[in-house]
Order: structure tokens, then C-alpha cells, then sequence
């Protein structure tokens, strides 16, 4: 097995739901991935701190607060600025299928809602380190067709 | 390795990549010492870095949280590596350190302080062999202290001795009678003893029986002292007696054998041939002392 991945769990905002957070931490730690927590009611600039200091390769953020429009692109812009151009970038929470584009535009590069298999985060993480450019600065249309 | 360059200039990010390197061991020590220079020498009675350790569950992080807030209002610059246990079946962790540990969002005291989650990986132990070479390069990066977060340790975990200057040993109140004082292990390798939770019943009874069974001993026995990380209670002194804490002197000898242990298991761990050999063990076809051997030629 080669190194682990280091991968930001985050909860943006006024949100105290982190059930979903919890069980999509716990499918990437049994995977053998490192996950990092972030704990609740983040700011964006907070969580970009924390994907730096712990150089984590793909960063999920959570949100059933409805704010999802304005803090998951907050956290994308902020990224951008530090120049963590090449973490990989999934949401995951009550994100309306109307809300989503705008979010995969922004470069957020797949979104798993209610009743996502745990495997297909799994996929995931897998196909996206093997395909260039799907970091959150970087040019690529691309993004995972979640099942729901 | 420009973000080795980068990292002297106070870059985080490159920081961060560089700890990334050493502990995948893309990167030597050696090599990164070598741009960014050695470690600052300072006084016998001074130190650089400081184990917290302790059970787990008796506020570990929340306390260090409280020592960090102290030490950065002070204008020191700090580095926290703080360890979680890795899982033996998968090798995945869940570090979840940062949960506490609300010093590093606050903006006026952020810049002075770096944590870094780190995971045991393949160490036995409750710190990996690898936070010593971190360390290192922290101190030669310009941080003043660093700070080293231990897995939740048992009575007999004392692996921490052999990277850090002093041992802090985290404590809580309804921890057992007091035989557990007089029991030998973590708490006699302690250069200072915090009783957290000092908030709730049975605490100071604790701490008692912990001054009761140093006077038993030989030798200068650690400051014990009360603290509450939640409620903000003897923090100031806790933070203040920690800066100017001698070491005890008492365990020399420990320190050294732990030392000399984490150097065995380091030349084990990254020997390129383990998992081979770990599959010769199983299938029974060579002996321990043969892969002992094995291991120690490959690194003549």
C-alpha cells in the first residue's frame, strides 16, 4: 500500500448536523486514508487553514444549512488565493440537483447526496487523483455524476 | 525541492509540504537541514520540546489549547504535532485533534502558532518515530518550542521520553485509588504532573495522593499542579511553570534506552525489505534473528 491520503473533513457555517460528516470521515479512515476533522461551525477561511497546514490532498465539506451556494464557493475562492490550486474538492449534504452547477462551476468536483453508497465516495477518491486537472484551481469541465 | 526554500520564508504551505515530504520519507533530513539550516542551540536548563501525554480522554488537547493561547499571547511561536492512533487493520486514522484546539482560529494569536495532525502509521508507541525528524526541522525553521501531542498513553507508554526535553503528564480526577499513584511507568519518567478537570469532585484528592507517592521517591519530585482547561483554571501559572521547568533528572537512563529503542524500530520500520520479510516470518521460512540480520546488513 502506498501512502495514505490526507483528506480535510469540514463543516462551513451554521450547521450542527454532522451525522453525514461522521459517516463519510469514517468510509475514508476504514479505506486507510488519513481524515482530518474540522469539528463544527467553521468559517471558510478557518477550513482553508486547515487543508494548508495539514497539506491534505482533497478537502469534503458538508452543509444541510441551506448556505451551500454562498460557503462552499467562499471556500473554493479562498483556496484559490492560498494557491492550493491542485486540492481535490467534494461536497456533500441537502444540495437541491438546481443548486449543483454552479457549484461543479466553481470547481467543486462532485457532490453525494442522502443515500450515497459510501463506495462511490470511495470512486471517487480513486478516479479523481488519476485524472489531471480536477483540483479546485485547475481547468477541467469534468465532475463525478453522483447516483443521488 | 524549491518549497523547501520557500518554507525558510514563512510560506505554510511549503511548510506543510516539506512535513509531507519527511514523513514520507521523500525527503531526508539531511537534506532539508541542508537548506534550511540546523536546529538553534540553547541553554542545558532550557528546552525546545515538551511530550503532553496521558490517558485518553483527561483533556489533553483541550489543556494544551489553553497553554497554547498563554505561550502565543506572549509572542512565542509555537509548533503542535498532535498524534492519533493509525488503524493496525487499514492503516487509515481519524485525527481529530484540531476539534479542540480553537487557539489556531483565532486571528490575532494564528500566525504564532503551527499544528500539524499526524498519525502513528506503523509505529508502536504513541508517538511515531518520525515526529523526531519533524522536530528537528521545525526547531531549524525558526519555531521556538514544539510541542509534541502523544496518543491517549497507558501506564507503561513511555516512547515520548526519547524525542522530547520534558514530559508533561496529563492526570484526572477519579482516576483510581491510590495504588494507581504507586504504581511505576509513565508517571515516574513526568517532569511535571497537570491534574485536569480540576472542576469536578475527586481531583485535588488525586493530586494529593500523586505529591504523596513523589515524596516516597528519590530524588526532586515534579511540580503537581490543578488545572481546568475547560473552565480557564491555573492556566496562567500552568503555561508560566512549564517555560522555566527543569527537568528532573531522574530517569537519565529511561530516556536513553527509549532512545536507543525508537532508533531499533526506526531501522526496522524503514527497511525497503519489511513486508517481504514480514511474509517469510508468517510462511515460517526464515527466524527472527534472520530478518534482525537482514535488516541490520541492509543498513551497513
Amino acid at each position: 500500500m502506498g501512502e495514505p491520503w490526507r483528506i480535510v473533513v469540514a463543516k462551513p457555517g451554521l450547521d450542527g448536523h454532522d451525522r453525514g460528516a461522521k459517516v463519510v470521515a469514517r468510509a475514508l479512515r476504514d479505506a486507510g486514508n488519513e481524515v482530518i476533522y474540522t469539528g463544527l461551525r467553521r468559517s471558510a477561511q478557518q477550513i482553508v487553514d486547515t487543508v494548508r497546514d495539514e497539506d491534505a490532498r482533497f478537502l469534503g465539506l458538508s452543509s444541510l444549512s441551506g448556505a451551500h451556494g454562498h460557503l462552499f464557493p467562499k471556500v473554493c475562492e479562498l483556496l484559490r488565493t492560498e494557491g492550493l490550486n491542485d486540492v481535490i474538492v467534494f461536497g456533500g449534504g441537502i444540495i437541491p440537483d438546481d443548486d449543483r452547477q454552479a457549484l461543479f462551476d466553481c470547481g467543486i468536483r462532485a457532490i453525494f447526496g442522502p443515500g450515497t453508497p459510501t463506495s462511490e465516495i470511495l470512486e471517487f477518491i480513486e478516479i479523481s487523483t488519476q485524472r489531471e486537472n480536477s483540483g479546485v484551481g485547475q481547468e477541467s469541465d469534468w465532475h463525478w455524476t453522483s447516483t443521488s | 525541492m524549491e518549497y523547501l526554500q520557500e518554507a525558510t520564508t514563512g510560506c505554510r504551505r511549503s511548510l506543510a509540504r516539506s512535513l509531507t515530504a519527511l514523513e514520507s520519507r521523500t525527503l531526508s533530513l539531511e537534506q532539508a537541514l541542508s537548506v534550511v539550516g540546523t536546529r538553534p542551540v540553547v541553554d542545558d536548563g532550557e528546552w525546545q520540546t515538551l511530550a503532553i501525554t496521558g490517558a485518553p480522554g483527561v483533556g489533553k488537547s483541550c489543556l494544551l489549547d489553553g497553554l497554547l493561547r498563554q505561550w502565543a499571547g506572549q509572542g512565542l511561536r509555537i509548533a503542535v504535532l498532535a498524534v492519533d492512533p493509525s488503524s493496525p487493520r487499514t492503516g487509515g486514522a481519524l485525527l481529530g485533534d484540531r476539534v479542540r484546539m480553537t487557539v489556531v482560529d483565532d486571528a490575532a494569536l494564528k500566525n504564532n502558532i503551527y499544528l500539524r495532525s499526524i498519525a502513528t502509521r506503523k509505529s508502536s508507541g504513541s508517538v511515531p518515530v518520525i515526529v523526531e525528524d519533524m522536530t528537528h526541522f521545525l526547531l531549524a525553521l525558526g519555531w521556538d518550542k514544539v510541542v509534541i501531542e502523544t496518543v491517549g498513553a497507558g501506564q507503561s507508554e513511555v516512547r515520548c521520553a526519547a524525542v522530547a526535553d520534558r514530559i508533561l503528564v496529563v492526570e484526572g480526577p477519579a482516576r483510581g485509588d491510590g495504588i494507581q499513584a504507586e504504581k511505576a511507568g509513565l508517571l515516574e519518567l513526568a517532569d511535571a504532573v497537570f491534574v485536569n478537570k480540576s472542576d469536578l469532585p475527586g481531583a485535588e484528592l488525586h493530586a494529593d495522593e500523586l505529591r504523596e507517592s513523589y515524596q516516597l521517591g528519590l530524588g526532586a519530585p515534579p511540580p503537581v499542579l490543578l488545572t481546568s482547561a475547560l473552565h480557564g483554571i491555573g492556566l496562567e501559572a500552568a503555561a508560566n511553570l512549564l517555560l522555566s521547568l527543569p527537568a528532573s533528572g531522574r530517569s537519565t537512563k529511561a530516556r536513553w534506552r527509549e532512545r536507543l529503542l525508537a532508533f531499533h524500530e526506526r531501522k526496522i520500520l524503514e527497511s525497503p525489505q519489511l513486508d517481504e520479510l514480514l511474509l517469510e516470518l508468517a510462511k515460517g521460512s526464515i527466524e527472527f534473528k534472520d530478518a534482525l540480520s537482514f535488516i541490520g546488513d541492509a543498513h551497513e
